[in-house]
């Protein structure tokens, strides 16, 4: 087994008297293609929110490279290639494609800093950002205005607007929400051909998705972690199939 | 020596029963919807002029002028929601408080135009004028009235948000707007009438204060600064939170001219400001 | 004429047209020098409207660029003006030099201030900067020995611009150094929003849950623009100052704040000529009804706020672009 990315330890939340995180503890070691599954309010958007720094934990601890960056503010999580994308679309509604996708990259450059000379000047930003929206077939619309995209456009742009920050570890929180079937499979298609040690966690509630691009499955039920293993455990797994696919069909 | 502390905090106390009536409404409906209303001391001013006009130009007893002015505020305040304000619930912070510094201007320009910019004279009926003095304290009847009338109507607010079904639903959208839909309620009506609700208690406020503090446009401007700060110190969709922010406002600012005068409103507002800056939600605040 | 470029050529050109200076754009410039001598009878109200067109283009950065709302933006306007007036008595004369120092003690206030606004949203921000605002207000009331108090600050001397040109009664002078001090801010503002760091504030606007999960540090990026914002609004201040030899009260209160947002808004936030448009239409307005009550002017003000904010959300300039845009799409 290779090592350890990003791992928690204990990890505890309550909204009042609701459990959405109760003892959690996980491992992705590098480049794993681990899937996050679970019924509707089971906590996995929490603990995205957790991961990323956007909630604090009310116990527990997150480390990330072997570091304890629990008490670290959502920009220097980013900083460390810990980057997620939003189950409901986070974007910029009247930035350009193009504008969005070079700002995170001025970001991550720290050319945002930078008043006085103009964006054009920074080229490779330029170039790199159109880049990674052609390799997500958004080249030719990279200067619509992002509320004018299609909502698969927009969906496609959430990843973009990830993958500018060079994410070490990438947290998907389902990428293909809203978007048609026949649309899904080839935006998996997309993250299953980034770089093999980018380590990807992502949330997705069709389970044929699940099984064709996962390579382990955490499956997460009223804040805990119920089981987790390779696609044809938790295919075989009697529990799994009472709590979640016995819930009836998602997505 | 005790007698002027005391007096300071029985006058300021009633002073901040005033700030409490004229504030609690935006408190609930800020709460509520997140709408910002700037507006909202206008309506203060509206029950301040329904006051005298029906007692100047129709003879009305003070007393009765009350509801009246609780009634009329109420009622225009649910026409500009109707017309206006519904419109910007989900508008940004800065066009909501565009749209209602509007508003604002509108009433202080409407005011002089029907009313001139002279302070408006008013006669308290004789039971409520003059004062009497228990233990060495001068106790001013009509600020004795303020009071009772006040601590009423907060135990009638109070009362009402936990007992009633309405206050159920105030409480229910207070607390999770997202859920209270979700489970049924229609929280667009329960705001607007608690928006009415709100806005007529702040005419009734009005017409009480013009006893007090006197009525001209500047009404409007002027207490909307007392109320934002209220509301902000206070904490949103708190009553009791609003009632101690008006009370401490009310004394301080009491104490502040009776002691510092040469320090103006300097005091409240540096006050403010560092609450706010220790706590952004307010005192009681919760968000 | 995009199809003929190599395709990832096109954002750059994209990008590169959006920096470019538009025709438009220098025409206008070019006809700011008119009232020399088309109304030289109205240089002290052209003067006036460069001053709050200043003003504007200062609010414009951290309101219609970083979306930050603030109410109580006339408390640097007003610390330029008092630093400009107040050292002139003292014995500094070169209006240059007091628009530096005007510059740097509202810069400074405001990046002190900035640590506190960087930390709020929605009303607490609003009852923030209408705080620090009020604030000032009441400290130079009570600081009479100092401001004049509510008389307003007497005896400034202003000495001549860079040792010659002196300040005239026709204003000529004072329009010529206020449209020379608004154009450089401009140009400095129009590289701003140009940058990468412009781009940022935009995105501070769109989606500030966004943007720290790209990693941007929106906190700081907040304090360095209210920071600059607060240098321009006090340059806007001590020019004020300077060209009219007074400074009340007045440069402090609510009302200015209030007044430049109408302006703002009115024109078009977000795009910096928006304020100077806006700034044009409510001074020229205003001097044509001056005659009127001020108390019913305000019901004007009132009801065009409510009236753009309800039907013409990107102001006068949001909608002279619709109505061309619409005007090309159609033949003929
Ligand atoms: N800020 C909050 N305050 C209170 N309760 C919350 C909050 N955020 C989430 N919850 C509740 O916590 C539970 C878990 O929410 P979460 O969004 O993590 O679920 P999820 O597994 O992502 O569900 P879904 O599949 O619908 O996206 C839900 O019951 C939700 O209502
Ligand atoms: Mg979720």
């Amino acid at each position: 087994m290779s090592e350890t990315v990003l791992a928690t330890r204990g990890l505890r939340k309550n909204f009042g008297s609701l459990v959405v995180a109760g003892d959690i503890n996980i491992e992705l070691p590098r480049g794993a293609r681990h899937a996050l599954i679970g019924p509707n309010g089971a906590g996995k958007t929490t603990l995205i929110n957790m991961l990323t720094g956007m909630l604090q934990p009310d116990a527990g601890q997150i480390m990330l490279e072997g570091a304890d960056v629990t008490g670290l503010k959502p920009a220097a999580r980013v900083h460390r290639g810990l980057v997620r994308t939003f189950q409901i679309n986070t974007l910029f509604p009247r930035l350009c494609a193009i504008e969005a996708v070079t700002l995170a990259i001025c970001e991550r450059e720290g050319h945002a800093r930078n008043w006085w000379r103009r964006l054009p000047v920074y080229r490779d930003a330029v170039d790199e950002a159109y880049a990674i929206l052609a390799s997500l077939q958004l080249g030719a619309d990279c200067t619509r205005v992002t509320r004018e995209l299609a909502y698969g456009q927009q969906r496609l742009l959430e990843i973009s607007l990830a993958l500018a920050a060079k994410p070490r570890v990438l947290l998907l929180d389902e990428p293909a929400a809203g978007v048609p079937r026949s649309e899904s499979s080839a935006l998996f298609q997309a993250i299953a051909g980034l770089p093999a040690d980018i380590t990807v966690f992502f949330i997705e509630h069709d389970m044929d998705i699940v099984f064709k691009f996962a390579s382990r499955i955490i499956v997460l039920v009223g804040g805990r972690v119920l089981v987790e293993g390779a696609p044809s455990e938790i295919a075989a797994d009697q529990r799994v199939r009472e709590v979640y696919l016995g819930h009836g069909k998602h997505g | 020596m005790l007698g002027p502390i005391a007096g300071i905090l029985f006058d300021g106390f009633a002073y901040g029963m005033l700030l409490f009536l004229l504030s609690v409404g935006l408190s609930v409906t800020l709460g509520m919807m997140n709408f910002i209303n700037l507006a909202h001391a206008s309506f203060g001013m509206l029950g301040g002029y329904v006051a005298v006009t029906l007692m100047q130009h129709f003879g009305w007893p003070f007393l009765a002028t009350l509801p009246a002015a609780f009634v009329i505020a109420a009622a225009v305040s649910m026409v500009l929601e109707r017309v206006m304000f519904r419109r910007m619930y989900r508008a940004t912070d800065l066009d909501q408080t565009l749209l209602t510094i509007g508003v604002v201007f509108m009433s202080i320009a409407g005011a002089a135009y029907f009313w001139g910019t002279v302070q408006q004279p008013v006669a308290v009926p004789d039971y409520l004028s003059g004062a009497f003095v228990v233990a060495g304290v001068n106790i001013a009847r009509y600020r004795l009235f303020l009071i009772v009338v006040a601590l009423v109507i907060v135990a009638v607010l109070i009362a009402g948000l936990e007992w009633t079904r309405f206050g159920a639903q105030v409480r229910a959208a207070v607390d999770n707007q997202r859920m209270a839909r979700g489970l049924g309620l229609d929280v667009d009506r329960a705001f607007s009438l608690t928006f009415a609700l709100g806005s007529g208690l702040a005419g009734l406020g009005g017409a009480l204060a013009i006893a007090m503090v006197g009525l001209d446009p500047g009404f409007a401007f002027a207490y909307l600064i007392y109320v934002l700060i209220v509301v902000s110190v206070g904490g949103l969709a708190s009553i009791g939170g609003s009632f101690v922010a008006a009370s401490l406002l009310g004394i301080s600012d009491m104490a502040g001219k009776y002691y510092v005068p040469q320090l103006g409103s300097f005091l409240i507002y540096l006050v403010m400001v560092g609450i706010l800056m220790w706590r952004p939600t307010g005192l009681f605040g919760k968000r | 004429m995009a199809a003929v470029l190599p395709p990832q050529a096109a954002p750059h050109e994209f990008l590169r047209a959006r920096t470019r200076w538009h025709p438009l754009e220098i025409v206008f410039w070019l006809s700011t020098l008119l009232p020399f001598v088309v109304v030289p009878e109205y240089l002290q109200l052209a003067s006036q409207i460069a001053i709050a067109a200043l003003f504007a283009i200062s609010l414009d950065l951290i309101l219609g660029y970083a979306g930050i709302v603030s109410i109580g933006h006339a408390a640097y306007f007003g610390l330029g003006a008092y630093t400009a007036g107040i050292l002139s008595k003292h014995g500094i004369g070169e209006p240059v030099v007091l628009l530096v120092l005007g510059a740097i003690v509202a810069g400074v206030v405001g990046y002190a201030s900035s640590f506190i606004i960087a930390r709020f949203r929605h009303l607490a921000l609003i009852m923030i900067t209408l705080g620090i605002c009020l604030m000032f207000y009441e400290a130079a009331n009570l600081a009479g020995w100092l401001t004049g108090g509510a008389d307003g600050l007497q005896g400034i001397k202003i000495g001549p611009l860079a040792g010659t040109f002196k300040f005239d009664l026709y204003g000529k002078t004072a329009y010529s150094y206020s449209l020379i001090v608004l154009f450089l801010c401009f140009l400095l503002a129009r590289r701003l929003t140009h940058s990468p760091f412009g781009l940022s504030l935009r995105g501070i606007r769109e989606n500030a849950v966004r943007m720290p999960a790209i990693g941007a540090p929106s906190d700081a990026h907040i304090r360095k623009v209210y920071t600059i914002a607060a240098a321009i609004a006090g340059i806007a201040g001590a020019v004020l100052a300077q060209t009219t030899s007074t400074v009340s009260l007045e440069v402090l209160g609510f009302q200015r704040s209030a007044d430049v947002l109408v302006m703002l808004i009115m024109g078009g936030a977000g795009k910096l000529y928006g304020g100077i448009l806006g700034s044009i239409v409510y001074m020229v307005a205003r001097d044509q009804f001056s005659g009127i009550n001020p108390q019913y002017w305000y019901f004007w003000i009132g009801l065009m706020m409510v009236l753009v904010v309800m039907y013409l959300p990107n102001g006068l300039l949001g909608g002279l672009e619709k109505l061309t845009a619409r005007w090309r799409r159609s033949p003929t």
